[in-house]
């Protein structure tokens, strides 16, 4: 017999990092300079999280995968263009702002809140997936905020494997200190995961699931409900660049024995 | 004036771990710092006689326990539990708490019941006119903030390495029991075990004086038209046993093995330093064929002497990224770097 899940991803923009970024004030607190221009790439560890779940669902049928975005809707839709076509998901989306500067409480109730209202859905099959944290705040806090919101008591952190059993059960693989792994089994659904990079490579493009997709997303581009996020929990004293630029003195044309000797000197010193 | 609670979970053999007794002289120092505050000591385990009596003498008012076979483990659903029946216990203001894997997991959910406000990743404090103020990085260690809260609860995550460790006499402490009680709902979770690579393999050591970072030219073709992967691990291992280094890597060689391009075999994700991978604290830093791509090398923030080698004298890590950059062929030098070290 095999389990069905109903999969949520929660995952948004961040800016591409290749990108420079400046902070500035803006009228609510720090934002980022030219923000709604800045090129933006699905977050990174979320992004893992969203291959996770195709992948979980194409071997459970019956499954399926849902892909909640808050973020300013202009640039959802930028970004659907880009990961539409990599695996099926439906979308739900919350216009907001993504930036990092946002109280991660303010975000999970917003998330946790738009989860709820899925129709159809069925926590005895719930999983939701996301990253481990963002590439913006970088807090770690969001998903198990969701989780309080949603009643789950079962929620995993830095995960990169699972694996569901016969009956449904699963076994998880979570990042701990030192290059270990913590091993756990948890009797099922419903459960928060969020991933670190899982083992799953980035899936090539397919127009086919794009065209599918498409016919989803921009409905719910169109439907898009405004998320009301405060933004007065944190004061903000500075934010700034790291100032440090150091003076690279540059090391060529010189015989590998002596850069080797170099290297062993400052090793040891 | 505050009413400050460091909160901790012992470690497997029933002590607190090293991050802890940072976290405590972290808790200390805002208990100096906010004139008029207490601070209560928390802890969770399976037994925390051992860790109470091992920071008995740190000047708390009080330390609170939540032990029991349920909470030597670590649990999402138990551990929330018995922070929130802590939290609630010491009546706290402001919560200190050490960033383990364990505790970031569980806090942000013990927040939520608390009605508290948190920020993780705490890299520094500092007193702004009688009020507290704490650093941490956003954007993944690309700007730093310095930022405070009026609202409280706020519960304060620590990070690693940013203050020296609490030392002090162990002493005999006096443990008041706090109640948490665990149903079946929330031991629907059971941990396993954990896994581990054998010693030989463990190439992530966090406390290593040094971190070698391999980027993905290690399996690129050499000056004689050959990968030679099999020799680039012979030499990234031989260096990590003679200079007990930490082993980093750039995205773009554990990614190889997706990819289904030769892989060094004693690297995964785990080793993976930098936008999507880890940050580490260590005193230096070594990088060997990476270009110093700037989502690479923010994952060096805490690495505080950098040094790198590679045969393009324009990379990344001649734009003021490392102290030293070596134009040179990295199998050549890190071959005479073992050769030296053994």
């Amino acid at each position: 017999m095999t389990t069905a899940f109903h999969i949520v991803v929660c995952g948004s923009l961040v800016p591409d990092p290749l990108q420079t970024l400046e902070p500035i004030q803006g009228p609510t607190g720090p934002a980022l300079k030219n923000e709604m221009m800045l090129p933006s790439v699905l977050d990174p560890w979320a992004g893992h999280s969203l291959f996770e779940a195709a992948n979980l669902a194409k071997q459970h049928p019956g499954s399926k995968v849902t892909l909640i975005s808050l973020g300013p809707k202009a640039k959802l839709q930028q970004l659907m263009m880009i990961i539409a076509q990599k695996v099926p998901f439906e979308l739900v989306c919350l216009d907001g702002s993504a930036s990092g500067f946002m109280d991660s409480r303010e975000v999970a109730v917003a998330l946790a809140g738009a989860i709820e209202k899925i129709p159809g859905l069925d926590k005895t099959k719930l999983l939701v997936f996301g990253g481990c944290s963002s590439a913006s705040r970088d807090a770690g806090t969001t998903m198990q905020m969701i989780a309080e919101q949603l009643g789950v008591n079962d929620v995993f952190l830095a995960a990169d494997e699972l694996k569901v059993q016969p009956g449904g059960s699963f076994r998880i693989l979570e990042r701990i200190e030192g290059g270990q792994y913590q091993v756990s089994t948890c009797a099922g659904a419903p459960a928060v995961i969020g991933w670190a990079t899982g083992n799953l490579p980035e899936p090539p493009n397919n127009p086919q699931v794009g065209m599918t997709n498409m016919r989803t997303i921009m409905p719910a581009l169109q439907k898009a409900q405004p998320a009301a996020l405060k933004t007065d929990a944190i004061k903000f004293a500075s934010v700034e660049l790291p100032k440090q630029q150091r003076q690279t003195r540059i090391v060529k044309d010189t015989p590998v024995e002596e850069i080797a000797q170099e290297i062993v000197t400052w090793i040891k010193g | 004036m505050e009413k400050i609670l460091f909160l901790a979970h012992t470690d497997t053999n029933g002590n607190l771990p090293k991050i802890a007794l940072e976290t405590l002289n972290a808790a200390l120092q805002i208990t100096q710092g906010l004139a008029g505050s207490t601070l209560t000591v928390g802890l969770v385990g399976e037994n925390v006689q051992a860790a109470a009596d091992q920071i008995a003498a740190c000047g708390a008012t009080k330390i609170l326990g939540v032990s029991g076979a349920d909470f030597g483990m670590s649990r999402y659903a138990t551990d929330v539990k018995a922070a929130e029946a802590i939290g609630i216990a010491a009546g706290a203001t402001l919560i200190i708490v050490p960033g383990t894997s364990r505790f970031s997991r569980a806090i942000p959910g013990a927040a939520f019941r608390l009605k508290a406000t948190i920020d993780t990743h705490v890299s520094g404090i500092q007193f702004t006119e009688g009020v507290l103020q704490v650093q941490r990085w956003y954007y993944r260690q690309r700007m730093m903030a310095t930022l405070t809260r009026a609202a409280r609860p706020w519960i304060l995550v620590v990070d690693s390495g940013v203050f020296q460790p609490w030392q002090g006499a162990k002493g005999s402490a006096k443990v008041e029991v706090v109640a948490a009680t665990i149903t079946d709902k929330e031991k629907r979770t059971k941990v396993t075990g954990v896994e581990a690579p054998s010693a030989d393999a463990q190439t992530i050591r966090p406390d290593a004086p040094i971190l070698l970072v391999a980027g993905a030219g290690w399996t690129k073709k050499q000056a004689d038209g050959q990968i030679h992967a099999k020799k680039a691990e012979t030499l990234i291992l031989g260096f990590l046993k003679n200079a007990k280094a930490s082993l980093g890597s750039s995205k773009s060689l554990v990614d190889q093995g997706s990819e289904g391009e030769q892989v060094l075999t004693c690297m995964s994700h785990l080793n993976q330093v930098g936008q999507t991978g880890s940050t580490p604290r260590h005193p230096k830093g070594l990088s060997t064929c990476c270009h110093g791509e700037e989502p690479h090398v923010v994952g060096w923030r805490f690495i505080n002497e950098r040094r790198a080698i590679n045969t393009d004298a324009n990379c990344g890590w001649a734009q003021g990224k490392a102290d030293v950059l070596y134009v040179a062929d990295a199998f050549a030098v890190m071959a005479k770097v073992n050769e030296l070290l053994a």
